[in-house]
């Protein structure tokens, strides 16, 4: 097991590079859900608001 | 708008080009190095293959010394930092710096070239073998 | 009035129906994904030259590989977005670009993580790490240009034009290891030739890039629907989403 995560000397390299997959790939899933989530909530409060709705977007 | 944009980016793609070219322009083998093509107290890189046998490292430092060669000429090479991993002999070598007077590039930068084949170590033994049997 | 009622169709269907594909994509991505992992740190065989530095290999190529495909991909929006002036195309290529962007980074990044170790440097201006930075910044242009326009229509007609322009970067990255002499090695998998890695080594890179395309499609169409809400907070259909959700 300690051999897996010493990767041959290359623990730094290696592990640094998949790390940052992860960070990127789950940034960039959860960033734009909270994106869609507010501007959800944000759709909701601007009807509620005016309870009419407009031909023009 | 639009004018502007492509002038950005066809501004950057010629700085692209022109940075491609110079790499290649001051790229030279060692035939031509002992053509006395490589400029005089200028860096310029060099290119090619560690000569087999050819490495000696200096007791107690890290300087090594090392021919490279295109087939054709040899060129003596002297490095005192780290080498690159892939630093061996047959490996495709690029070294940058100046040459002295005796003839030997002091290189301030050595990087190792690798090819584009992958294989586990027990498949690339086995074709040294098989190399070795047809020889 | 016809080509309201289409554009408006075409944005609640979509809506619709990414909703219900998420999660299967998701769940695909997730299996593919940990096979990938496991084919690339576990079953794939150290390399005979670079060890186990060569694992950095399933996640550099798949996602240089993303880097490149997204962008086509949004050159084919762009070329819709510019001549049949269709809304979603226009939705589909701004919400594409930050996923190029994260892949074109994750490329250099895990490149330099590579590079240093193997070739002795963390980066060179040569042809083929030159051009990805390049393609790297056009990402970034198309996100920076798209948000500095007020106007969204004016805004997707900007970026598209960019895109367009920038498709010529594509083939300089691809053919750069040909045309000039660079420090990067040529490719090791190609659509023609014969990969020059074994089995073992290629089937997790494979499953890896499998698993990014899935991604990019995931993340893609939750981007898609974030921007669409925003860009249409007072229509019909995003009632009708906010009413279910309430009923729900």
């Amino acid at each position: 097991m300690g051999e897996f995560f010493y990767m041959g000397g290359y623990a730094f390299h290696v592990w640094t590079s998949y790390a940052l997959a992860f960070v990127v790939l789950f940034i960039n899933i959860v960033g734009p859900s909270m994106r869609h989530k507010r501007n959800i909530q944000s759709a909701s409060d601007f009807q509620q608001h005016n309870g009419t709705i407009s031909d023009d977007t | 708008m639009v004018v502007f944009m492509l002038l950005g980016v066809s501004i950057a793609t010629a700085l692209a080009l022109k940075a491609f070219n110079e790499n290649m322009m001051f790229f030279y083998s060692p035939t031509e190095i002992k053509a006395g093509k490589a400029p005089v107290e200028q860096d310029f890189r060099l290119g090619g293959l560690v000569v087999d046998g050819s490495v000696r490292r200096e007791p107690n430092s890290l300087t090594v010394l090392f021919d490279l060669t295109d087939n054709n000429e040899v060129i003596t090479v002297r490095y005192d930092k780290i080498l690159p991993d892939l630093f061996r002999e047959g490996q495709g070598i690029i070294a940058r710096g100046q040459l002295n007077k005796e003839g030997v590039v002091i290189a301030i930068e050595v990087l190792a070239k690798h090819d584009e084949n992958y294989m586990p170590p027990e498949v690339s033994d086995a074709l040294a073998k098989s190399e070795g049997n047809k020889e | 009035m016809m080509k309201w009622l289409h554009t408006m169709a075409s944005s609640a269907w979509f809506y619709r129906f990414s909703g219900k594909v998420i999660p299967w994509l998701m769940t695909l991505f997730v299996v593919l994904f940990l096979y990938g992992l496991y084919g690339g740190l576990v079953t794939a065989p150290a390399d005979y030259q670079q060890g186990d530095a060569f694992r950095i290999i399933y996640i550099h190529v798949p996602s240089a590989w993303m880097s490149l495909f997204v962008y086509i991909v949004m050159a084919v929006y762009a070329f819709i977005a510019l001549v049949w002036r269709i809304k979603l195309a226009e939705v589909l290529l701004i919400s594409s670009a930050p996923v190029g962007a994260a892949f074109t980074f994750m490329a250099l990044v895990t490149g330099s993580l590579w590079g240093k170790p193997m070739w002795g440097t963390w980066w060179s201006w040569d042809a083929r790490l030159t051009s990805e930075l390049l393609l790297l910044f056009l990402y970034w242009g198309v996100i920076g240009l798209y948000a500095a326009i007020e106007d969204k229509r004016t805004a997707s007609r900007a970026v598209s034009i960019l895109t367009l322009i920038g498709v010529v970067n594509i083939p300089i990255i691809h053919y750069s290891v040909e045309w000039w002499n660079t420090l990067h090695q040529g490719a090791s998998v190609t659509m023609t030739d014969k990969p020059s890695m074994p089995i073992e080594m290629l089937i997790p890179l494979l499953v890896m890039a499998t698993a990014f395309k899935v991604y990019y499609a995931i993340s893609l169409l939750i981007r898609t629907r974030a921007e669409l809400v925003e860009r249409e907070p007072n229509s019909k259909w995003v009632k009708q989403v906010i009413e279910e959700s309430n009923h729900g």
